[in-house]
């Protein structure tokens, strides 16, 4: 069964989302479904962000933060932590499906299935990342929005920084997973700045009667 | 008699398409397998690398194959899912015949009073009306090697001229465009050349949706700093992060071309050795594009003109680039002028048989390359040879062990078929993995066509909606019960292994073809026993043709993870990429240019057709649906077609999102919801085709054909959008309530 197996502990394999490659596939979705210990339920989400304006979509798995709000605020104690730092989902013998983590989530990540009465989420795959195996998802995924592999592979096949330093209001998160953002090195995004000119403003030439 | 002999409802109440929502055993089962087969998806031209779990002759799930090196794992949806089309409750398990008095309009038969009534039904309408009376349709699902069958099978069995293929509607323009252009008929590089061009100018292509694998190749290019150009009508999602978006009107692409042309040579952004070294006919190509200046292309495509002149600079001034093109200009009664036009802008600028250099069709369909070259075509021999060269004819004629005048001339291309059915002068069919109901265009038109049949069986997996007019069903192999070869979309040959048995009675279609010519009393020409046998055939009848197998073997096809056509002789190491050295495949070795003036498509808009329609696929759906619109989770993705408009147009209509639009053209109406969105071009409306009936996208289109490929116009036509009525509460695809399937 380990034929396949692309990495070992020492190879410190990471977890990392680009956003900005998505296309919506839900390739990731259907192929969720289908790790072994998922029987059938797809845990990741995928948003179409506006559809009626644009075809951006973007994929979330679990960002399994090294300190998990959601099992900070679990009155339960059932969200555990393995040792590689995997979050899972709730344990069902101790799960109360109050849904405290799917509120307090920072990502929107844990899913209530009422039909079971127990929070699932994303556990990247545990049953195959033990054994050196990418998760499904990361395996699928067309476009390598979502990657799995070392730090180093990264840099030599893809542009882009690494983050996984988080703010909310005055919480700082940090997670296992990286999300891809433009090169750090170029200083911090002014959001007030604006964009440059895009043909996206509008990508039919209509406010110049298409000329 | 091809009517059907139960009412549509009644018969897809009996043989679905039903969905297949869990695998054997059901999802708290725990997947067990007993052996994981190496094979390959059945679905896209990109022909992804898939390992097959396969547990008591069940195939119970799949694992990614990271080592194949096209796609190291990746897979789409369709790839995702496609293993549950196996196990499935609508599978035909035995032979049948159509009787209205029967239980589901067919009786079961067994295998010889099956075949024995094919075969007197071919012996008769023949007798009767000629040869050419019965035709055969085929497609390109199947293998090299069934490809290779068949139309052998047609020739020497059915002694019929009337065979073609389902690639009529797909890569046809691309290939004559090829042809004619560069002498021969394959893409023009591996994939791995993708991430190497400088400017990736992707024309008529949704790659998201429909090659979703090509997207990583994209953005490794990206990556590198490359330029990426879309033109298509509609802002598709990988055009999303484009450099350059040329928002294309339908049927204008080659307007667009010509100013792109036009100003390459303005600003001498040419490579005058290249043209002068390795090409014909530059000055009749440059003559043709004297007038098609931007401004006038930008008041013909709706391209602004700076745009049209941005993309003419980058595609000129870099130093390596790749134009990868699909069936958005392929798809038009002037698919193969856009091809040419796509080819003289690299041939312009020297942009062949280089690393990271090529214009290049993207073939849609799982063997669409192979298939179509093998003599599954109504003009074609093996090796992608000529049915009318007397030396192409003796080749095969001598591989055949056969006369050279046994072998039947040309015949009509597949909706010639369809319409001289429609016309009573073809009385008999054979299909085998078409469904020409839900694919071919006009379909009202279609319909009234198989109704005319005197005699029509297929050979298939599932019962179609084609195959509700059918008088004997044959059930037939899924592409996982039986092994061969395909040849991917790059040209690359790969090995398609057996994971399963066909269930019940089904047999493997070789098999039931072996046997039909065995009965109409040419046998002698089918000796196999194995579809291996078939494949070394195949490599001595492509011998020295332009789609040359000659030195291909299965192990070799295995072991290095596929091989390269041409590779004529054993040993050779196959060719990735062709061209180089300016090497063309014209016998003078030299490409040629071609002259392409602008003209209209085959319909334009009107006072009372005043919207464009074109029409195209979904990710989560493949073709006519035959497959995938029976699995439960491809389906709930994108269940039933809705109309993409922008919100201009909506406003124009008097209609918001979700509401219900009836959609009309001279051939047909629909009524669907409307799915408002900035992402399409105010004049223009697209509905996917994956539906048959009352949802079917091509009760809109046209049978206007490109006068060389004679590939149908799909992409462009003339309709009105009206209100309905009633509403959808969401067009939100994935909350549409869903009918419940079986299991």
């Amino acid at each position: 069964m380990n034929v396949d197996a692309r990495y070992g502990i020492d190879d410190a394999p990471v977890f990392v989302i680009d956003q900005s490659r998505c296309i919506g596939c839900e390739a990731c979705v259907q192929a969720c479904m289908e790790c072994g210990t998922h029987r059938g339920q797809s845990l990741i989400h995928l948003e179409r962000i506006d559809r009626a304006a644009t075809t951006q979509t973007a994929p979330m798995v679990c960002m399994h933060c090294e300190d998990p709000t959601c099992a900070q605020v679990c009155p339960a104690d059932a969200i555990k932590q393995t040792e590689g730092g995997i979050v899972q989902s709730a344990l069902k013998p101790r799960c109360i499906g109050c849904s405290n983590c799917v509120l307090a989530c920072p990502f929107g990540v844990p899913k209530y299935m009422a039909e079971i009465d127990q929070m699932m989420k994303c556990d990247m795959c545990t049953d195959r990342t033990s054994e050196g195996l990418k998760p499904m998802c990361a395996s699928v995924c067309p476009s390598e929005a979502l990657w799995y592999g070392t730090i180093d592979e990264f840099r030599e096949n893809r542009t882009g920084s690494l983050l996984r330093d988080f703010m909310f209001g005055r919480q700082e998160v940090r997670t296992k997973v990286y999300t891809v953002v433009d090169e750090l090195a170029a200083g911090p995004i002014d959001v007030m700045r604006g964009q440059a000119a895009s043909w996206l403003d509008d990508p039919f030439a209509l406010e110049s009667g298409g000329t | 008699m091809a009517r059907p002999p139960l009412t549509d409802a009644e018969l897809i109440d009996r043989y679905g398409p039903h969905l297949n929502q869990a695998p054997p055993g059901g999802w708290n089962a725990g997947i067990e397998f007993d052996r994981v087969v190496d094979t390959h998806c059945c679905f896209c031209g990109q022909q992804c690398g898939i390992k097959l779990k396969v547990h008591d002759n069940e195939v119970v799930g799949f694992e990614p194959w990271y080592d194949f090196p096209f796609n190291e794992g990746k897979l789409c949806p369709k790839g995702v899912k496609r293993y549950l089309q196996g196990s499935h409750p609508d599978r035909v398990v035995y032979p049948m015949e159509r009787d209205e008095t029967a239980p589901g309009g067919f009786r079961r038969v067994s295998w010889d009073h099956a075949l024995d009534r094919v075969v007197s039904e071919i012996r008769r309408i023949q007798d009767a009306y000629g040869p050419d009376s019965f035709a055969m349709l085929s497609g390109v699902s199947l293998t090299n090697e069934k490809s290779y069958l068949i139309g052998k099978f047609a020739r020497l069995a059915l002694h019929t001229a009337n065979l073609d293929y389902n690639g009529r509607y797909c890569m046809v323009s691309a290939g004559a465009g090829n042809k004619k252009a560069l002498g021969i008929d394959r893409a023009s590089n591996p994939w791995s050349d993708i991430p190497l061009a400088d400017v990736v100018w992707t024309a008529g292509t949704n790659i998201a949706e429909t090659f979703p694998i090509t997207t990583s190749y994209i953005w490794k290019a990206r990556d590198r700093g490359a330029r990426l150009i879309v033109q298509d009508p509609r802002v598709v999602p990988h055009a999303r992060t484009a450099d350059l978006f040329l928002p294309v009107r339908p049927g204008t692409d080659s307007a667009l071309f010509g100013a792109v042309l036009h100003e390459l040579i303005r600003h001498d952004w040419l490579d005058h050795d290249f043209i002068d070294a390795h090409t014909n006919d530059f000055d009749q190509a440059a003559a043709a594009v004297a007038d098609m200046a931007p401004a006038w292309a930008a008041d013909i495509t709706g391209v602004p003109r700076a745009r049209i002149e941005q993309a003419a600079e980058w595609w000129g001034t870099s130093a390596t680039g790749m134009l990868l093109h699909a069936r958005g200009i392929e798809q038009q009664s002037k698919g193969v002028d856009n091809v040419l036009g796509a080819i003289n802008l690299g041939l312009a600028t020297g942009k062949f048989g280089k690393p990271g250099c090529g214009v290049t069709t993207i073939t849609g369909q799982g063997n669409g390359q192979g298939g179509r070259e093998h003599g599954h075509k109504c003009d074609q021999l093996p090796g992608n040879r000529d049915i009318t060269n007397p030396e192409h004819r003796a080749h095969v004629a001598s591989v055949w062990g056969c006369d050279v005048d046994e072998i039947p001339g040309k015949g009509i291309p597949a909706l010639e078929i369809i319409e001289a059915i429609h016309a009573g002068e073809i009385k008999g069919l054979l299909s085998i993995c078409f469904n020409p109901l839900v694919s071919s265009p006009d379909s009202n038109f279609t319909r009234e066509a198989l109704d005319r049949l005197e005699f029509y069986s297929v050979i298939d997996f599932f019962v179609s909606e084609s195959g509700h007019h059918a008088d004997v069903i044959l059930p037939g192999s899924l592409h996982e019960e039986d092994e061969g070869t395909s040849t991917s979309g790059e040209g690359r040959i790969i090995k398609i292994n057996a994971a399963v048995e066909p269930p019940g009675e089904a047999r493997r279609d070789w098999e039931i073809l072996v046997d039909l010519a065995d009965r109409l009393g040419s046998g002698h020409y089918f000796p196999y026993t194995d579809t291996h046998q078939i494949f070394e055939e195949l490599r001595l009848a492509s011998a020295g043709g332009t789609a040359d197998y000659r030195g291909a073997t299965w192990e070799r096809i295995e072991a290095e993870h596929g091989l390269f056509w041409p590779i004529p002789e054993e040993g050779h190491p196959g060719t990735p990429r062709l061209y180089e050295g300016g090497r063309f495949y014209h016998p003078d070795g030299r490409a040629k240019f071609h002259a392409v003036p602008y003209r209209l498509p085959g319909e334009v808009v009107d006072a009372d057709y005043p919207v464009w329609l074109t029409t195209g696929r979904v990710v989560s759906q493949y073709l006519s649906g035959t497959q995938t619109r029976r699995i439960a989770a491809l389906v709930a993705q994108y269940p039933e077609p809705l109309c993409e408009m922008h919100p201009q147009l909506a406003e124009r209509v008097g209609v918001a999102d979700g509401d219900l639009v009836t959609v009309t053209s001279r051939r047909g109406t629909i009524t669907l919801p409307a799915h408002v969105v900035a992402t399409i071009r105010p004049d223009t409306v697209f509905i996917p085709y994956h539906w048959p009936g009352d949802k079917a996208a091509n009760q809109l289109t046209q049978r206007v054909v490109d006068p060389t490929s004679k590939m149908p116009e799909f992409k462009v036509s003339a309709v009105r959008v009206e209100p309905a009525g009633g509403r959808v509460t969401t067009t939100d695809v994935r909350d549409f309530d869903l009918q419940g399937g079986a299991t």
